[in-house]
């Protein structure tokens, strides 16, 4: 019988299989983004108010009706978060510009559309759709997501955004890890 | 909020546009990369999380020292820290079965769609959906509150 040898470090073999460019590069741009929105109007950026914000249009509830004054700028930001994607999408993801830095992975399905090349997740309907119900709930309970508290917030060193990303972390790696452990795929 | 200057709009375009971007490049705009993460299988999210935090803290650390008030707004620089209650632990964990479910967050949703991911539609008419249903909530419970105090 020949025991196993014991190699350390073997749960993690790869900690970044598709290397740290990618996620590098996006990471500092993010930060470029919430910056340059800081230095000229002094407004710390986070993308979930959007979802309260949005509904002061249509819905006269209190809660709604206090971000009226921002809710014209939000929409402004979601416009430039949707179409600086697109604009990835119609360079970097449509091989028009190639870097050492970007690895494209494997992950959902690419297709052409109009000489673009576009992508679509393989994640179930029904995942995003309830998942997104509680992120909706979630976020707006808990005065801000990955942006605004994990972003804006730790990088002002705010106690409040650190509980917060820490507690939403922690979850949500939970989370994941008992849907997959369920066999629930993609 | 009419009286701001002509370039406040643009420039918040401009910011969500690298913002966005970022979110495509990054690809947290896809929700398998998340969970990948999630799951312990590539930890490169928190080069994106921590790498934008930093790049922004830096601004946050350093313009309130050399500015007095941002040239669109004139509103000062200083850090309008959230108050913390037990809100922020139960929405946090809301908000984290949500995240872990789908994989998705609201700016990697807004960036989903513009990288031609239209079945992101499903996430982000469940996130309007939640949002309204805690607005709702809320709301009706501070009327409550309010009938409740002229009352006394």
């Amino acid at each position: 019988m020949v025991a196993d040898p014991v190699v350390p470090f073997q749960v993690a073999p790869e900690l970044f299989p598709n290397g740290i460019g990618r996620y590098a590069v996006g990471g500092l741009l993010v930060g470029l983004g919430a910056v340059v929105i800081y230095v000229g109007t002094g407004i710390a950026a986070g993308a979930s108010t959007f979802l309260e914000s949005t509904l002061s249009y249509v819905s006269g509830q209190s809660r709604f009706q206090r971000y009226v004054a921002s809710r014209d700028w939000r929409l402004v930001f979601t416009a430039g978060i949707v179409l600086g994607a697109a604009l990835f999408a119609a360079t970097v993801q449509s091989g028009l510009v190639t870097s050492s830095l970007y690895q494209p992975g494997t992950t959902g399905e690419l297709y052409e559309f109009a000489g673009f090349t576009l992508w679509l997740t393989d994640v179930q309907p029904w995942r995003l759709f309830f998942g997104g119900i509680l992120v909706g709930i979630g976020t707006r309970v808990g005065k801000g997501c990955t942006s605004g508290h994990g972003v804006c917030g730790v990088g002002s060193a705010s106690k409040t955004s650190i509980v917060g990303v820490m507690t939403f972390l922690a979850v949500a790696i939970g989370t994941a890890q008992i849907v997959a452990a369920l066999g629930v795929t993609p | 909020m009419s009286d701001r200057h002509p370039l406040f709009k643009p420039l918040i375009f401009v910011g969500g546009l690298i913002f966005g971007f970022g979110l495509g490049f990054s690809q947290m705009a896809r929700p398998e990369v998340v969970l990948n993460f999630l799951t312990f299988e590539d930890f490169g999210l928190l080069f994106v999380m921590f790498g934008a935090a930093i790049v922004s803290g830096i601004a946050f650390a350093v313009m309130p020292r050399i500015r007095e008030s941002a040239p669109l707004t004139g509103d000062r620089y200083e850090r309008r820290l959230k108050p913390f209650d037990r809100n922020v632990l139960i929405g946090g964990a809301i908000f984290g079965v949500g995240w872990g479910l789908s994989g998705i967050c609201p700016g990697a949703a807004y960036a989903s769609l513009g990288v031609g991911n239209v079945t992101i539609l499903w996430a982000l008419a469940g996130m309007f959906v939640g949002a309204y249903l805690q607005g709702w909530w809320r709301s009706r419970s501070a009327d409550v509150d309010s009938v409740a105090a002229s009352a006394d």
